[in-house]
């Protein structure tokens, strides 16, 4: 299992278009991608709720990766969130 | 036949088809069905016709309002095929027995439900994307063609009421004429007809609705403000002699193109044109406007979902500039507020927005904004003759502000070596009782006015001028307004810059006269008024 804390620097949070572009990206991996934002968790690929978990600016998430390709997964998804989010 | 009263926009007659834009959803009934297989199969097919469906919505977006502001549909086209939401239709099917409908009705309820809990305000505001998808899917499942952008012919649209959301992506070319519900005379419905220079008729009441269906035949009279349904032989032959009476009419109006806006006794002012999109600079052409005397920025942020970025900004105000060759284009920097917003701004709820965080105000609130629009607005000055005008100014402050920042924008850029127009006119609008009462200092500062009529008449008289229930107090010839008006003119004058007038009242020909004895410099009025005001300036004589 690989994990990485990552702070939420783009002004509107996790909205809509980029939570798309997550389930988009995820959907790569044979890993499962899980975020979670204190406490309430959601599998990356399930854009509503990723959506519903109202991240915002300054929030903190926990990104988890797990399954077979989990290393490169998890570095993939760390330039995600940089680049995107 | 059915008649229905409203108020008339646009002096002219549209006969056709109608096409109905229903909001209201309607309750789906709890039905059970016996083979889960075939409505699983259903619900499949469904999908992938809302998906294809969608793409090809998207695709004609893409053309219209770009990538980015066609991402939107992305989105949907992902949420249908969110997993979550998927299950729980399918469990519904399977456990419950219920049709595919009702299933997806639920899936709707939840899960808009869901978003329509959040606090963040964006959030929120998605859950009304769940019902469009949901309803989009409903009406694929029961076999209803609801979907107003795929006509073929020119229709009428009917709704309860229209936002300037759902009127960008309407494909102007198949629509003969609005008719709704609500709405006022200044709605936006109202202003949209006029800038597309079609007849509309608002306010014909809730009952309306509940009568009419697709492509029941109709007649809107923008003069009269009647809404015909279903007319007999008579009436269509009655307004088929109106049309013809109105084309003749345009024809005496068109031979007017290439001519001076000159009075009789030699007075000349100029008559520019107001437009709240790109696809108007072709009505500004053809209606042979001297320019655009106001250009509502707003549209660029409200068909989106998120902020515009500065080349995107740049690139319509650049094209805005270069197609008008040389013109003057007067560009009204970002008039935002709790009323008339976009989702992704999350502005909160207030209690009396007119009088609220909009125009300006909200501007330096949120100077990010501000300084990417003068920056994109800067960098297209190059391309023609670009003019900045601000709305929603009260004070020398304000004014002292904007120049500062306008300042520290064109440092910037010279700074980074990008080329701008040194020249460039700023100028304010004068739509607040306040500023026309100082308009002499404010003079000072500036290199025009522009008298923004609507504003100034809500003001001055305290109307809402969205509130029907006052509308008889809102006399837009009130002596307290026209003070004003002049006060403000004499103002410029003695100051040496111009002033002009770009609100709605800038088109009341019955006014033309009183606003060229006050000396106005330049009236600014929706494309298809510039001939008849043309019209109204040459048979005018001053002398007696």
């Amino acid at each position: 299992m690989q994990k990485f804390i990552y702070k939420i620097t783009d002004e509107v949070g996790i909205h809509a278009r980029p939570a798309g572009y997550l389930a988009k990206k995820t959907k790569e991996f044979e890993s499962v991608v899980t975020i979670e934002k204190n406490g309430k968790k959601a599998v990356a690929s399930k854009l509503m709720a990723v959506m519903s978990l109202g991240v915002e600016q300054g929030d903190e998430v926990t990104v988890t990766v797990e399954g077979n390709d989990e290393e490169k997964a998890s570095a993939e998804m760390k330039k995600f969130f940089e680049e995107n989010l | 036949m059915t008649i229905f009263e409203g108020k008339g926009i646009c002096e002219a007659v549209a006969m056709g088809k109608i096409s109905v834009i229903r909001k209201q959803k309607k309750e789906i009934e709890r039905k059970i069905i016996t083979d889960i297989k075939k409505e699983t199969e259903r619900f499949e097919n469904a999908k992938d016709e809302v998906l294809s469906e969608l793409e090809m919505i998207r695709e004609k977006a893409v053309g219209k309002v770009g990538e980015e502001g066609a991402a939107i549909f992305e989105i949907h086209k992902m949420m249908i095929d969110d997993e979550d939401y998927n299950d729980f239709i399918l469990n519904m099917i399977k456990d419950e027995k219920v049709s595919a409908e009702y299933a997806v009705f639920s899936a709707s309820e939840k899960f808009s439900e869901l978003f329509s809990s959040m606090e963040n305000g964006y959030m929120k505001s998605r859950s009304a994307d769940i019902k469009e998808i949901s309803q989009r899917f409903i009406n694929h499942l029961s076999g209803i063609d609801d979907n107003y952008e795929i006509s073929e012919e020119k229709v009428i649209i009917c709704a309860d009421d229209l936002s300037p959301g759902e009127t960008i992506l309407l494909d102007k070319e198949k629509i003969l004429s609005f008719v709704t519900a609500k709405g006022s005379l200044n709605s936006h419905t109202a202003i949209l007809a006029k800038s597309m220079n079609i007849p509309a008729v608002v306010n014909v009441g809730d009952g309306f609705l509940s009568l009419i269906k697709d492509g029941d035949f109709a007649i809107a009279d923008g003069f009269s403000g009647k809404f015909i349904l279903n007319p007999d032989e008579e009436t269509i032959s009655y307004y088929n002699k109106k049309s013809e009476e109105y084309k003749e009419r345009e024809t005496i109006l068109l031979s007017l193109k290439g001519k001076e806006n000159k009075t009789i006794d030699g007075r000349k002012i100029k008559v520019f044109a107001n437009i709240g999109d790109e696809e108007s600079i072709t009505a500004v052409k053809e209606n042979d406007a001297d320019g655009i005397g106001l250009f509502r920025s707003e549209f660029i942020f409200l068909r989106r979902d998120d902020f515009p970025t500065e080349e995107e900004q740049f690139s319509v105000y650049k094209k805005v500039a270069e197609e008008m060759s040389g013109g003057k284009v007067i560009i009204r920097t970002l008039d935002i507020g709790a009323d008339k917003q976009a989702d992704y701004f999350g502005l909160p709820e207030e209690e009396n927005p007119a009088l609220g965080l909009r125009g300006i105000r909200l501007c330096f609130s949120r100077k990010d904004i501000f300084k990417t629009q003068l920056r994109a607005l800067y960098r297209a000055s190059v391309y023609g003759d670009i003019n900045i005008m601000f709305p929603m100014i009260t004070s020398e402050k304000e004014v002292d502000e904007i120049l500062s920042l306008c300042k520290e924008v064109r440092k910037e850029l010279e700074k980074e070596g990008i080329l701008f127009d040194e020249k460039t006119e700023l100028g304010i609008m004068i739509e607040t009782p306040a500023a026309a009462i100082i308009s002499d200092d404010l003079a000072k500062k500036v290199s025009f006015f522009s008298i923004g009529t609507n504003d100034l008449i809500q003001y001055t008289l305290a109307c809402d001028r969205q509130n029907l229930s006052v509308e008889k107090f809102c006399d837009t010839h009130h002596k307290a307004v026209l003070k004003l008006i002049e006060t403000t003119i004499e103002n410029a004058h003695k100051n040496g810059i111009w002033a002009g007038i770009c609100g709605e009242l800038a088109a009341d020909i019955s006014l033309t006269e009183t606003f060229l004895e006050m000396g106005v410099d330049e009236l600014s009025v929706s494309p298809s008024y510039v001939l008849k005001l043309r019209q109204k300036i040459r048979e005018t004589d001053l002398s007696k």
